[in-house]
């Protein structure tokens, strides 16, 4: 419980410096009140329109990335598993890229996070019908790299074939990932899908403990691991989808999150659920954060930043644990 | 009774694992199921717990899968433990079928977790973490864990493979006393000794069928072990029970 305490203060921290840390210097006071719509102009627009969905979008896309990133670990038993391992988010960034290359991006506004998410929602339904009712966790996987693969190879292409330098570039910008100039439309387009995931993975903890003990053991005592697989890939696709979607591709989160708090919960799957939820939001707010603190000017990006951060992180632990890992 | 199989069978692809298998276990029984590798035994076991498609009949795959989880816990041979959780932690997990969805551990299912650890000896590795412990003690925390689970039947899969053997011999006198206490045990193992002194009775398979199933001294003649495990051996009624003594392999 001290952990749930520390991790909400911790998360919501940042998420406050996400409010009040910007190119425009906007004292507390008047910040509180512009986020109600009172004061300058000027500062309500800042604080409604530019930071409050940058902070939003950061805490629900790094909280949605721990999250499945426990919940994927947990079913595959395996500490390297992260949620990009079941191809969603990678189609959800072809269909970004195809909505930058064709122009459907420029047509109306959400096009692109809608492609997206339409290719996400494309990648579950060909992953389940892959890993089928009765498949295994290797199948799952398996079909995951295939899909990731597929996915890559025709983003590559897109760039290939994409009509002038400046779309590449836009492309490459965007699939960099990054919560700048989102506005609170995208926040609603995919804030509810996110709550899906959330809701779909936070059922999932009995299951994951149980499932410490192995598929037959698990089953035995009264778990269906069709149902448990299921939700597990339908949750992990809206919430990732979703946070694809919006934000292109932030590596790490789900991958370093549940390993950096598992010590900490004691090594419960059930446990590491919430605490990567509240972890991930508060390690992608900081990320965010460092993007605005570190070369305002160069408009560094999340993804950037995050995996810069999430590798020597990542390396450090693998050196502190190894001799459990082994 | 506690479990009753009728006429079942297992097919991997055309050719039947286990072929028209009926058994019954009643209350008091600790059954030793024993065969050379590969007659059956762990498939006829995993089809019994409904984890394996199967023709014919099975009490248990035919319970709901949450009653099912109250009526027998479930042994098999791998010992998983994936993460580094504490030994109370996995024991607990025994609890699961017990407590309502999204309930924590009631007094009753503490009181149950304790006197599974202080069954198996585990009371001073309880905050100990489970991974981290040796094969033997992981598998007392394996035997634990079902015992927490308080079933009415057990199903083990070869428990006592690589034991050593004081832990052999007090995993099995475990299994028996559950058995004296009313409920059922249904365990497969490789050592006809123990088998024949601590089961209550003996089922022998063979390529997926059951060969014969009586009391021990039945089961176990010099006969069936030749035909059965190609085995040359003398079989001796002592004063602490059977002795079987292997003399030789035939080919």
């Amino acid at each position: 419980m001290k952990l749930a305490l520390a991790l909400s203060v911790l998360t919501a921290a940042l998420f406050v410096a996400a409010l009040f840390v910007g190119h425009a210097a906007i004292p507390v006071p008047q910040g509180l009140a512009a986020l109600l719509g009172l004061g300058d102009a000027l500062h309500v627009t800042v604080m409604q329109q530019i930071r409050l969905p940058r902070a939003l979008l950061a805490a629900a896309i790094g909280g949605s990335l721990g999250l499945s990133g426990a919940a994927m670990q947990g079913y595959l038993r395996n500490p390297l598993a992260e949620p990009g391992l079941i191809g969603v988010s990678g189609s959800a960034a072809l269909g970004a890229v195809i909505a930058l290359q064709t122009g459907l991006a420029g047509l109306f506004f959400l096009a692109l996070p809608l492609t997206a998410l339409g290719f996400a929602a494309l990648a579950v339904g060909l992953i389940l019908w892959l890993a089928g009712p009765r498949g295994s966790s290797l199948t799952l996987i398996l079909a995951g790299i295939a899909i990731s693969a597929l996915a890559g190879a025709l983003t590559s292409l897109a760039l290939n074939l994409s009509p002038n330098p400046y779309a590449a570039a836009e492309i490459v910008f965007w699939m960099l990932g990054s919560v700048a100039d989102r506005s609170m439309a995208h926040v609603a387009l995919a804030l509810p899908v996110m709550a899906v995931g959330w809701a779909l993975l936070l059922t999932l903890g009995r299951a994951l403990d149980a499932l410490t003990l192995g598929e037959d053991v698990a089953q035995a005592l009264g778990l269906s691991l069709r149902t448990v697989r299921l939700r597990l890939l339908l949750g992990t696709a809206a919430a990732v989808g979703a946070a694809t979607a919006v934000a292109g591709a932030v590596g790490f989160v789900g991958l370093v999150v549940p390993h950096l708090l598992r010590r900490l919960v004691g090594a419960r799957p059930s446990a590491l659920l919430w605490s990567s939820a509240l972890g991930g939001a508060a390690l992608t707010l900081a990320a965010d954060l460092a993007t605005r603190l570190i070369l305002p000017d160069r408009d560094l990006k999340l993804g950037v930043i995050m995996a810069l951060v999430g590798a020597p992180l990542f390396l450090h632990l693998i050196y502190k644990t190894r001799s459990e890992i082994s | 009774m506690t479990l009753r199989l009728t006429d079942l069978t297992v097919k991997r692809g055309q050719c039947p694992v286990v072929d028209g298998v009926s058994l019954n276990v009643g209350a008091g029984e600790c059954v030793g199921l024993i065969g050379p590798n590969g007659a059956g035994k762990t498939t006829l076991m995993r089809a019994a717990l409904g984890l394996l498609p199967h023709d014919g009949t099975s009490s248990l795959a035919a319970l709901p899968a949450d009653e099912r989880a109250r009526t027998v816990a479930w042994l098999p041979q791998a010992r998983q433990i994936a993460w580094p959780v504490t030994v109370e932690v996995l024991v607990a997990l025994g609890r699961l079928p017990h407590l309502p969805a999204g309930s924590r551990l009631q007094p009753a299912d503490q009181a149950a977790v304790d006197a599974a650890l202080a069954r198996m000896g585990l009371e001073s590795l309880r905050h100990r973490t489970a991974t981290q412990l040796s094969g033997g003690e992981q598998a007392r925390v394996l035997i634990a864990r079902a015992l927490a689970q308080d079933t009415p039947l057990l199903m083990a899969d070869e428990p006592i493979a690589g034991l050593d053997p004081a832990a052999q011999l007090a995993t099995l006198q475990t299994f028996r006393a559950l058995a004296d206490e009313g409920r059922s045990v249904l365990v497969s193992l490789h050592d006809l000794g123990l088998a024949a002194r601590l089961c209550t009775r003996l089922v022998l398979m063979d390529r997926g069928r059951i060969v014969t199933d009586g009391a021990p001294q039945e089961v176990l003649t010099p006969g069936r072990l030749a035909q059965v495990f190609h085995l040359r051996a003398e079989v001796h009624q002592t004063a602490s029970g059977l002795l079987i003594e292997p003399l030789g392999v035939l080919t």
